[in-house]
């Protein structure tokens, strides 16, 4: 008898669609890496080009090809953002775990914090912070660090408050193990996926909050190609109608937050036991 | 040398009713005892208290006539009535059996553990098989006492009778003291030496004023 094939199942598609956008995305990223630093300078002999064949987006005041510095500002955002993100992600497993195990007292303390990073606008935090730390790299990668963790962070709290109930880590106790043993082989496991989950959905607020900080001029010193950078610098010349300048690197920014996003949605949907069958 | 709950209280919370009043109630080494009563007397929360999972509010859970041990691996063990929610989901069952203790050839004839479900997952297993584990993984960690919470209820009647032989030859052969809370009176005369009806304050040796 013929059995009627059924179109690929939903999973096989969540999976098949994360895999092309993680490929996609890290072909982006190393051609960004793989250019040369000077392969995007130009001269000004063909400043202020529109987008043609030979220069896809154009070029912009100086002559300098912008689909090439585009590409390269965006590996600059996300080796940025990927940074601060993991190292948010890091503080928010730490703090989850904190506030979960440790007192009554410091899981009060722990939620006056978040209740305080997160009242206050990441940018104007991140502002400040950048500020403080005297701009350029460093001074965005602990910005953007210091403000990212707070929802993971309440999430991972959650978790592990309510997997220290669970009956089987109650068996484990009993079973002579003790609290360090258990947070490895019984917590930490579960916590995995939520990490990674939580990184990746993480990644383009980092990438936009690089991108808009150093637009902003408080971020990246402006001889870097970071996309904020980029879009800065078109602002002198969009009044003059060099539109390409400003739209192109921008619609390729928000191209690439959106696969990005896109990336950590199926990933939950992978992780998620709820989704798993439909 | 027995166990022993010496006039406990017990209540979830402050302002509830007690839902244990002065009990008291003592198991012998090589007895078994079953606890039998209509739901929201108290049963589950009795054999946590004897297991060490809570600690009455007042009175004392005395074993050999000393508290139990805080730390360590407990002489009391407890099974509960869900074998699924007692084992992590994301170990395999080799890996759950191992956390009470060393994988033996013997036990899994004893208890009729098969070699391949020792790779599977615990949702792979039916939950006779799973009770089965947990009932291995508390003798395992060579418990004098076992208290079952309702440890066959949600089984079919073979798997029942499957389990508690195990659970009645193996007490028997290592000297254990069983508290088994069951809502079954027949299986409650089945198995026990002694039983305890939690619905009668004036109940043999239970409620001593």
């Amino acid at each position: 008898m013929k059995v009627q094939r059924r179109s690929i199942n939903s999973r096989t598609k969540v999976v098949s669609l994360s895999i092309i956008i993680a490929v996609s995305l890290a072909f982006v990223y190393m051609f960004g890496i793989l250019i040369p630093d000077g392969t995007a300078a130009g001269s000004f002999l063909n400043a202020k080009q529109p987008p043609s064949w030979e220069h896809l987006f154009g070029t912009d005041a100086l002559g300098r090809d912008l689909f090439l510095r585009t590409l390269k500002g965006l590996s600059v955002s996300m080796t940025i953002g990927l940074a601060a993100s993991l190292i948010s992600a890091v503080i928010a497993v730490f703090v989850g775990i904190m506030a979960a195990s440790g007192s009554k007292y410091a899981d009060a303390f722990v939620n006056w914090i978040i209740d305080l990073v997160m009242s206050v606008p990441h940018t104007i935090l991140i502002i400040l912070i950048s500020f403080a730390l005297g701009r350029g790299l460093k001074g965005l990668l602990i910005g953007i660090s210091a403000t990212h963790w707070c929802s993971l962070a309440r999430l991972i709290r959650s978790e592990v408050l309510q997997l220290r109930t669970q009956q089987y880590v109650a068996v484990s106790r009993k079973l002579g193990k003790s609290e360090g043993w258990i947070m490895t082989h019984h917590l930490l496991p579960h916590l995995i996926p939520q990490f990674f989950v939580g990184l990746v959905l993480m990644l383009p607020h980092a990438i936009l909050h690089e991108a808009s900080i150093s637009f902003l001029g408080f971020g990246l010193s402006p001889e870097q190609p970071a996309i904020g950078i980029i879009l800065s610098e078109s602002m002198r010349y969009l009044s003059a109608g060099m539109w390409w300048l400003a739209v192109l690197p921008g619609l390729v920014l928000v191209l690439i937050v959106l696969l990005v996003d896109q990336l950590g949605e199926q990933l939950r949907m992978i992780i998620d036991p709820y989704s798993a069958q439909r | 040398m027995a166990l022993e709950a010496k006039n406990i209280y017990f209540r979830y919370n402050n302002k509830q009713p007690w839902i244990l009043e002065n009990r008291t109630l003592k198991v012998e080494k090589g007895e078994c005892i079953a606890v039998f009563a209509p739901s929201g007397y108290g049963k589950s929360t009795l054999a946590m208290l004897l297991s060490g999972y809570l600690n009455p509010i007042k009175g004392q859970i005395l074993l050999e006539n000393n508290p139990l041990p805080k730390s360590g691996v407990c002489p009391v063990q407890l099974i509960y009535q869900h074998p699924e929610k007692a084992v992590n989901p994301r170990w395999r069952m080799k890996r759950v059996l191992e956390e009470g203790g060393m994988l033996r050839q013997e036990l899994f004839d004893t208890f009729g553990i098969e070699q391949a479900w020792l790779d599977r997952f615990p949702h792979e297993l039916s939950g006779g098989e799973l009770q089965r584990f947990c009932v291995a993984r508390a003798l395992m960690s060579g418990a004098d006492y076992l208290i079952c919470d309702e440890i066959s209820t949600m089984l079919d009647v073979i798997t029942q009778a499957q389990i508690w032989n195990v659970v009645l030859a193996e007490a028997e052969k290592r000297n254990m003291g069983i508290v088994a809370v069951t809502h079954n009176q027949h299986l409650a005369e089945r198995i026990a030496t002694r039983i305890v009806d939690l619905s009668h304050s004036e109940n043999e040796g239970l409620k001593e004023r």
